[in-house]
């Protein structure tokens, strides 16, 4: 008798002592209280996505994060390098980059070129009529007295970019693309030798980088967002990452 | 009482200088390569060259002697330091600007004696403290490697160190407190596997030139083998390396150790920051054989006394609750509410050294800057943490760091918002 009742005793306590284990020790403890982690390239760079969006969308309304999506791959990829580099100088930037693989950094360059979400506009300061018409022009003529050449001319008649390695500038915040021209002319960011752009961005003056962010910033995207395919522009300039040698003029 | 040593000490200083300076005056002369007792051919060698190779890849010379995007081995960069800039020569050989004027014989004394071609004194930048310990035959199969590459011409940064520390012949003094010569001395107590094991931590690995506390002087006083400091300039925490009680890697088996070093992670913890650098340049690289006695040496430190905690001079109970919600709407996700984290993804946070680090620096940079895991061959696509430094004020990076230093089985001190502040900055170099 006194054994039955012992047993009988024992059976579930051993039971709930086996449940408590298991609780301890079984299951992975998160299990319960988050969602697993996908293994997905998307969840692995959470470090870019936190400010340029998980679609590389950026951040059209607080103005500076670039937008990434539908950006050419080898620009994207180029651009990463160049932070390895120190070529372009951003110092959160360089240290997320700083030990990425070639390998890794062209999956992280072509997840982003691959990703299409709509374009939403960004705040403009407030410019003149004059100004944006400034704007405008050197966007599609250029300047040609200052040698200053179109947008257009190597970004693509939409603005959209040209493969491989030319990004489209529509979309952009007006913050970010004036504070990326001026950055070309302080040697904070900068990419191989010849560096086409940084010729084009010290002949611009102070005024003119006001405008020609104001009037890219301001433009509506159109239908087609791609970029341009790759040789369907005839650039003006000598472009170290279009493959040219040289100095640039 | 304190002044009144401080005092004693530069005096002592003083007549150490002084003495070096009449003792030690004199200048030494290069050994060119022609009267080297080492051929050209044994130089040529590819075996010692590879085995060169292996060597410079544990002792990362690349690390320093390369500047961002520049050549490897080809130096041109600065190394700051709190007591002004020292250049980083180019070592590779290059007539005019690296070492392709040097022998062996100038190489080993640069090496093991902390000495320059024409017997000036080094800048202890150069980690010659722990580099003396490397063997004769290691310092030569690593000459031969660096022979081997192709020459870079790139002349070094002028050397912008402030008074009295640019007065070279000051070395003398310091060089007598933290300075001693010697090839690494095996224990016969001990297995060859630890004995490996201490001469790549102690000697080439040069890990006590960052885990170990610097005082004033910039110099780690020998008993604090390993002990855990804090890097100066670039402001990470090397954390304690003993895995006994109280140690900064308490727990930690070896294969976590191994993990670690390989892969850039492991059950423990991530390395992160320069110890990111260290793993994806050369760690990764070593062989399982060093690996396991890397570990096995660092299993051997003994057990550390607990830190006495600082008496709390403000409502930490506040901050930690405010923490609390800040940790369970950002980290939980990935690190668990019981900050477990999730094996071979993110690192658990509860018992993790870098989270409960006396400074508690290390936690503070991770919420600011995240960041990815070191990229190695075990772990080519590694996971990442974004960085809060734009979605969080100071008070919410110490409020969340707070919490994390003071929960599950962590007791670590909380860190106050002016803490945070003064760590915003990104370190890049």
């Amino acid at each position: 008798m006194n054994t039955n009742a012992s047993l009988r005793f024992a059976k579930p306590f051993g039971a709930a002592a086996l449940l408590v284990v298991a609780m301890l020790f079984g299951a992975p403890s998160h299990a319960a209280d988050a969602p697993p982690i996908p293994d997905t390239l998307q969840q692995r760079i959470a470090a870019c996505t936190t400010c340029h969006g998980v679609h590389g969308e950026g951040t059209p309304g607080s103005g500076y994060f670039p937008r990434l999506a539908g950006k050419p791959a080898a620009y994207l990829a180029r651009q990463m390098q160049d932070f390895q580099n120190g070529l372009r100088k951003y110092a959160p930037m360089e240290y997320t980059v700083r030990q990425l693989s070639p390998a890794y950094m062209q999956e992280i360059a072509e997840y982003f070129a691959a990703q299409q979400v709509p374009y939403s506009r960004s705040p403009l300061p407030p410019v003149s009529a004059a100004t944006l018409q400034r704007g405008e022009q050197l966007v599609s003529k250029g300047d040609p007295a200052n040698k200053i050449p179109a947008c257009a001319s190597c970004h693509g008649s939409q603005l959209t970019g040209v493969q491989p390695s030319t990004p489209g500038l529509v979309g952009l915040p007006y913050d970010y693309l004036s504070a990326q021209l001026g950055s070309w002319r302080t040697h904070t960011r900068g990419t191989v030798a010849p560096d086409c752009m940084a010729v084009v961005a010290n002949r611009l003056s102070d005024s003119d980088i006001t405008a020609v962010a104001a009037a890219l910033a301001s433009r509506q995207p159109p239908a087609d967002t791609h970029a341009q395919a790759a040789g369907s522009v005839t650039p003006p300039l000598a472009c170290g990452v279009l493959g040219a040698t040289g100095d640039g003029t | 009482m304190k002044w009144l040593l401080r005092l004693l000490l530069l005096i002592v200083l003083l007549i150490v200088v002084l003495l070096g300076w009449l003792f030690f005056g004199g200048s030494h002369r290069p050994t060119p390569p022609a009267m080297s007792k080492v051929t050209a051919a044994t130089l040529q060698d590819p075996a010692l060259i590879a085995r060169g190779e292996y060597l410079a890849t544990l002792g990362d010379c690349a690390g320093c002697h390369t500047a961002q995007g520049g050549a490897r081995f080809a130096g041109g960069r600065s190394l700051a330091t709190p007591f002004g800039n020292i250049p980083v020569p180019n070592i590779t050989p290059d007539r005019e600007t690296g070492l392709g004027d040097w022998s062996f014989e100038d190489f080993w004394q640069a090496l093991h004696a902390g000495k320059g071609r024409h017997g000036e004194l080094l800048y202890p930048a150069f980690s010659y403290t722990s580099y003396t310990k490397v063997t004769h035959d290691d310092a030569l199969a690593m000459f031969a490697y660096l022979q081997s590459l192709p020459p870079v011409h790139q002349p070094a940064p002028a050397l912008a160190l402030n008074f009295p520390y640019s007065v070279r012949k000051s070395l003398t003094a310091w060089r007598a407190l933290y300075f001693r010569e010697g090839e690494y001395k095996p224990d016969p107590a001990q297995s060859p596997q630890w004995n490996r094991g201490a001469y790549l931590v102690q000697g080439l690995g040069h890990c006590n030139e960052c885990h170990a506390a610097r005082d004033s002087l910039g110099g780690t006083p020998g008993d604090l083998h390993l002990t855990g400091g804090q890097i100066p300039m670039q402001n990470w925490y090397a954390p304690d390396l003993s895995t006994q009680q109280n140690g900064g890697l308490q727990g930690w088996s070896a294969q976590d150790i191994v993990d670690l070093l390989k892969t850039g992670q492991s059950a423990k913890g991530v390395a992160f920051g320069p110890m990111a650098d260290v793993v994806a340049s050369s760690t990764q690289h070593m062989s399982d054989d060093d690996l396991q006695a890397v570990a096995t040496y660092l299993q051997s430190l003994p057990p550390r006394t607990p830190l006495v905690e600082e008496p709390q001079l403000f409502n930490a109970k506040a901050i930690v609750q405010q923490g609390e919600k800040i940790y369970t709407q950002h980290c939980a996700d990935c690190h668990g509410k019981d900050g477990s984290g999730i094996a071979g993804v993110y690192p658990p946070l509860n018992g993790n050294s870098s989270v409960t680090e006396p400074t508690g620096l290390n936690a503070t940079r991770m919420v600011l800057l995240g960041g990815f895991a070191p990229v190695t061959a075990a772990n080519p696509r590694p996971y990442s943490m974004p960085p809060f430094a734009q979605q969080l004020s100071d008070s919410e990076v110490s409020a969340v760091v707070s919490y994390m230093r003071r929960s599950w089985t962590n007791n670590a001190s909380v860190v106050r918002p002016e803490d945070v502040s003064k760590y915003r900055h990104t370190p890049i170099d």
